[in-house]
């Protein structure tokens, strides 16, 4: 993974998957949708967890302490939200 | 744990996500689509507490059962109503975690002399934080007007002031500049700190000039920003996984964008730096409305509705706000019973993010499958007897097919006005975002319903309980 085009390449199919799999999402769950992927997008939780794991100064400790919070409350509020809608759309079926 | 174990774990992550979201193209898969996602969460999140680089953990856990805890409150306590106020909190929070990130990944390849594991300090390390902290600043300010605005914390009109564009524009340069300071001093980390800050002047002057009605096109285009901003973190990183779900994210984000435009016939450009000007010309209110319109009462609706057979529902951002839909539910199950078939015409544009309405229909327990899309319920309004249209205003404007210098001149609109009868609930005649005013309301076949869209509804429920018990 040193290489930048190998890490370019991983960006540009992810992109094209993501545009065939997100297309076909209906318009009636485009809302789930956007809660779903700002719970994916709390991701950035690796970093942060590399960060106030690694512990090289107290300054990156606690942006990364800071960051861990914003991001699992993306995580676990994002997944969450998410279920209790979708729960809603389910029960009718 | 090897670091090519480390990637394998990720990869199966990555699928998961991308699995997850291929869940939700269904309501009846979408669940364990949303599941199999934290569980690819759940995974990448095990593997990386495994790095070997991670010397404490008590800093992480602490993290987390705090993060945890208030992402759980928040996901138990939020209204349905105010679902996009969320969302945008949470494109927020993404924001700011990447420049956190970014800011803190610097200053330790800068405290280990250049080199931390794979990272190097070179140009690709500069850009790729410095786009981190760009996007991360814009997404997090932006969000934060954003949710403002939504909250009616912010005024929610469409802010201007002069040389507003040449101001951004300004500021873009500024930041470009900042940039290539961070790609000549790499291993200084004032450039970025600095970039960020002005990052967040744009992020709050990009969003306060659009107003409430854009909501939608906005939440959708912060959303994919925050996952670009964990993307470029990757980048910063060399992390797949956050690549790969990050990009998920700005490909999602950007694909409710277009839709949004689209659904509004205007560019992003128009909406994001247009000038949706309320026009001079055209009719006035008085020239369309005087003596024509017709005012009615709960009970006359509930009399026409007894002898409806297919009765279309159009919600608008006013049912969101007088938190109408149980009441709707009650309605939809009185004239199911009465054997009336009841469908709901739902805009892409209706409320104040993508699917918002669907998501509160939902909650009331209105089966999905009566929620029909524009296209989809649009060539069936000739045969509908009754359309109750609850707060919409711009999305049922039929100026929209016939005057072409109309500011919403083909904008793509359900076409309410073919029904048989069409019954408007709204509080008085005032224009919507747009700023014209409605023929339809003074349609031959059009009634209107003054007052809140609740109690209207529930006046109707009443009186078709009185009649049909």
């Amino acid at each position: 993974m040193e290489s930048f085009a190998m890490v370019f390449t991983i960006f540009v199919l992810a992109a094209f998957i993501g545009f065939e799999v997100i297309a076909k999402v209906p318009p009636t769950l485009h809302t789930p949708l956007m809660s779903g992927s700002n719970a994916i997008s709390g991701i950035i939780l690796i970093g942060a967890i590399l960060s106030a794991g690694a512990q090289h100064t107290w300054l990156t400790a606690g942006l990364g302490f800071a960051a861990v919070v914003l991001a699992t409350i993306n995580v676990v509020g994002g997944f969450m939200v998410t279920n209790r809608m979708l729960e809603m759309f389910k029960r009718k079926d | 744990m090897s670091s090519g174990l480390v990637n394998l774990a990720y990869l199966v992550a990555a699928s998961l996500f991308i699995f997850g979201l291929k869940g939700l193209t269904h309501p009846r898969t979408a669940v364990r689509g949303n599941l199999l996602g934290a569980l690819g969460m759940l995974l990448a999140i095990v593997i990386t507490l495994l790095d070997q680089n991670i010397i404490g953990y008590g800093i992480i856990l602490a993290g987390i059962v705090v993060g945890g805890g208030i992402g759980a409150v928040l996901a138990v306590k939020i209204k349905m109503t105010d679902m996009p106020e969320l969302v945008a909190l949470f494109n927020g929070f993404g924001g700011l975690a990447s420049i956190l990130v970014a800011g803190a990944a610097l200053l330790e390849v800068s405290v280990l002399q250049g080199t931390l594991g794979a990272i190097a300090l070179n140009a690709q390390f500069s850009i790729s934080t410095f786009a981190s902290g760009l996007i991360g600043s814009v997404t997090f300010f932006g969000s934060i007007v954003a949710f403002g605005k939504l909250q009616g914390k912010i005024n929610d009109g469409a802010i201007r002031y002069p040389f507003d564009q040449a101001v951004k524009i300004l500021l873009a340069l500024i930041i470009l500049v900042f940039g290539y300071l961070m790609v000549m001093y790499p291993d200084s980390s004032s450039p970025y700190w600095i970039m960020v800050i002005l990052a967040s002047v744009l992020g709050v002057l990009f969003v306060i000039p659009i107003g409430g009605a854009d909501m939608p096109v906005v939440v959708a285009l912060l959303n994919s920003f925050s996952g670009l901003a964990a993307a470029a973190a990757g980048f910063v990183l060399f992390n797949s996984v956050l690549i790969v779900a990050g990009t998920l994210v700005g490909a999602s984000g950007i694909i409710l964008t277009i839709i949004m435009c689209k659904a509004m016939n205007r560019s992003l450009t128009n909406v994001l730096f247009g000038t949706f000007t309320v026009t001079e010309g055209g009719p006035s209110a008085d020239e369309v409305y005087g003596g024509k319109v017709k005012s009615t009462s709960p009970e006359e609706v509930a009399m026409l509705l007894e002898g409806a057979k297919r009765v279309c529902v159009v919600p608008g951002y006013g049912m969101a706000v007088s938190q109408a839909q149980h009441a709707v539910r009650e309605l939809f199950d009185i004239l199911e019973g009465h054997g009336t078939t009841v469908e709901f015409g739902v805009h892409p544009v209706a409320g104040r993010m993508p699917g918002h309405m669907n998501v509160l229909l939902a909650e009331a327990d209105i089966p999905y499958d009566r929620l029909k899309d524009m296209d989809e319920i649009n060539p069936s309004f000739k045969q509908i007897d009754v359309t109750i249209i609850i707060g919409a205003n711009d999305v049922v404007n039929p100026l929209a097919r016939t005057d072409p210098d109309s500011p919403i001149a083909g904008m793509p609109i359900l076409d309410v006005d073919y029904s048989k009868t069409v019954v408007i609930i709204k509080r008085s005649l005032s224009p919507g975002f747009a700023g014209i005013p409605n023929p339809l309301f003074a349609a031959d076949n059009a009634l209107m319903l003054f007052g809140d869209g609740k109690k209207a509804v529930e006046g109707m429920v009443k009186a078709l309980k009185d009649e049909i018990g």
